[in-house]
């Protein structure tokens, strides 16, 4: 067996002999994800902003290019010229350093991404470029979604070194929080992503996708809900997006982590939130909305062409809810972000990923459907109870000692 | 190609390692051990255990090594210390002695089962290209089927570690109004 395909990952261009065809298409499939990553990033922060200010009654960025489009351009080059500064106290290796590890793990995600593919009448997916049939997605690694949570749980890295290295308190209390925060919504992530991989029963998000071939297929349809909207809750969390964006409180923390960076250093930080803003939707989609998989053929265009439009048009619609939730919910506090986080996310999605098992478990097994459910919700009314006077218990304790929350 | 990523691999596991004992300062050492975590990682890739180098990066790099960062920011030891002065006068001969005896154990055990590891090695090898999730099906029937109850003990061991450390760091309730 040859050991290179296997670390390229699953596509099938990769597999056998590289020849110049098929390394061209991987190249020009990086320099495509690259551009792309940069230019919907560059929109996404002209979109946000239109869109809030048209929320607020304002007007929002106009003067750069038609409508303002060339808004977040202008700002990037001034971010490029400004002075760089390097506070006295700072630990300079890290200092440097940590812009990247937050900006690489936003870009890395794109790789595992579906971005389009052609699905129509039950195909698989694969397109021909040139003689070669692949994937329109960078790396179909073997671990595809655990790549997506492992890079996460990188990208904690870069705010907790940037505040701590600032050498600074604001930051350094910034960056705690988001640690915290960051690290205790990874585990709801990875429950309610474990759902959706119990039900697809692949971790390659090519194979989750193709898994995903009609509505009532759709991940956020058969595993109910609440798996999508636990996900939706903890990636806004782990994003540090409004309303969870006690990182950079600025009432409280003067600009939070990021408070020392300058210049194009505290651009790459902007640049990562904004992307990862967008590789979220992506992967929500990918996860629990089909992909690329459209729910009716658009008459007169390519099927492979149809799957970008309908993975573009999915992801517009949540880049426009994250949005609107900016926009129109006012930030947590701290002690009520840790209790949603662990005292229901985390018991909420432990719960259901439990419920699909059995459920599935019962259908395997040709068990009574009707008992099944009756026992079912028999045990998650009791656990609901136990978990509520436990936390009703404890809280008790806490006011009698004197404790403020 | 699988020589060059040993190697790199390699490389980044001993510049890793070298730095979590060399540097003075605790956070760099921290992140020396990221660095050799990593290059673990790309190990299991190179020998095509995809399930466990997600893992080893989600679990040791993602969550262990945030919380001793954490710990460290919190507590305040985020200084560069001096490790030429020894709190323990045993310590380092100590740890001289263990780890050329780790080093003289391990050199040992592959030389004496190589035939052995050669020949069970061929068996379990189940072509990852035919079945992309081979990896985490032979992995969760060993763990869920053959050591399930190895597995559900350590859980226990886990719970009880978490228990006792929240019982510890809790005040005793019944003096708690004398006491304000």
């Amino acid at each position: 067996m040859n050991n290179t395909t296997a670390l390229l990952g699953l596509d099938p261009i990769a597999i056998g002999d590289l020849i110049w065809t098929p390394l061209l298409i991987i190249l020009l499939k990086v320099v495509v994800v690259f551009v792309i990553g940069l230019v919907a990033t560059m929109l996404m922060v002209w979109f946000e902003r239109k869109a809030i200010a048209g929320m607020g009654n304002r007007i929002g960025p106009n003067k750069a290019g038609p409508w303002g489009l060339l808004q977040t351009l202008a700002d990037g080059i001034k971010l490029f010229f400004k002075e760089d500064l390097l506070p006295d106290r700072a630990d300079r290796f890290v200092f440097k350093l940590a812009p990247y590890l937050a900006f690489v793990p936003a870009f890395l995600v794109w790789a595992v991404i579906p971005l389009g593919g052609d699905f129509s009448d039950g195909k698989d997916g694969l397109v021909t470029w040139f003689g070669h049939a692949t994937r329109v997605q960078l790396a179909d690694p073997p671990i595809g979604v655990l790549l997506l949570l492992a890079l996460s749980s990188v990208a904690v890295y870069g705010i907790m070194l940037a505040g701590w290295s600032s050498g600074s308190k604001y930051p350094l209390l910034g960056s705690v929080r988001a640690s915290a925060q960051m690290v205790s919504y990874e585990a709801a992530l990875g429950l309610s992503i474990a759902t959706v991989i119990l039900l697809a029963g692949t971790l390659s998000t090519s194979g989750i996708v193709g898994h995903q071939s009609s509505f009532a297929d759709w991940h956020v349809v058969s595993t109910g809900v609440i798996p999508f909207i636990i996900f939706m809750l903890a990636a806004t969390a782990e994003m540090n997006r409004p309303p969870f964006d006690l990182v950079e409180a600025e009432q409280e923390l003067v600009g939070g982590f990021n408070t020392e960076y300058s210049s194009i250093r505290f651009g790459l930080f902007f640049l990562a939130e904004f992307m990862n803003t967008i590789t979220m939707s992506g992967v929500i989609v990918t996860l629990f909305f089909g992909g690329p998989q459209g729910l009716f053929d658009i008459p007169g265009i390519p099927g492979a062409i149809e799957g970008s439009i309908w993975l573009i048009a999915k992801v517009l619609v949540f880049l426009y809810i994250y949005v609107w939730m900016r926009a129109t919910l006012p930030r947590f506090r701290y002690d009520q972000l840790m209790d949603l986080g662990w005292k229901i996310l985390i018991p909420a999605s432990l719960g259901w990923f439990m419920l699909m098992a059995v459920l599935r478990l019962g259908r395997d097994k040709d068990w009574n459907a009707g008992l099944v459910a009756i026992v079912a919700a028999v045990v998650i009314l009791g656990c609901v109870a136990l978990m509520s006077t436990a936390v009703k218990v404890s809280k008790a304790n806490r006011e009698r000692e004197g404790a403020m929350f | 190609m699988e020589l060059v990523v040993f190697v790199l691999a390699a490389a980044m596991i001993l510049v890793g390692g070298l730095g979590v004992v060399l540097r003075s300062h605790p956070v760099h050492a921290a992140l020396s051990l990221i660095l050799t975590l990593f290059g673990v990682a790309v190990m299991f890739v190179a020998q095509e255990a995809h399930f466990l180098a997600a893992v080893q990066v989600i679990v040791y790099a993602g969550a262990i090594v945030v919380l001793f960062l954490f710990v460290i920011m919190l507590l305040g030891v985020d200084r560069t210390e001096d490790i030429k002065t020894e709190p323990f006068k045993v310590q380092r001969p100590l740890a001289i002695i263990v780890g050329l005896g780790v080093i003289g154990l391990v050199t040992a055990a592959v030389v004496a089962s190589r035939d052995v590891v050669a020949t069970r090695g061929s068996g379990i090898a189940e072509p990852a290209m035919t079945d992309p999730d081979s990896n985490i099906r032979q992995l969760s029937r060993s763990v869920f089927g053959d050591y399930v109850v190895a597995f559900e003990v350590t859980s226990v061991l886990l719970v009880v570690a978490v228990v006792g450390t929240v019982l510890l760091t809790r005040k005793v309730k019944s003096t708690s109004k004398e006491s304000q």
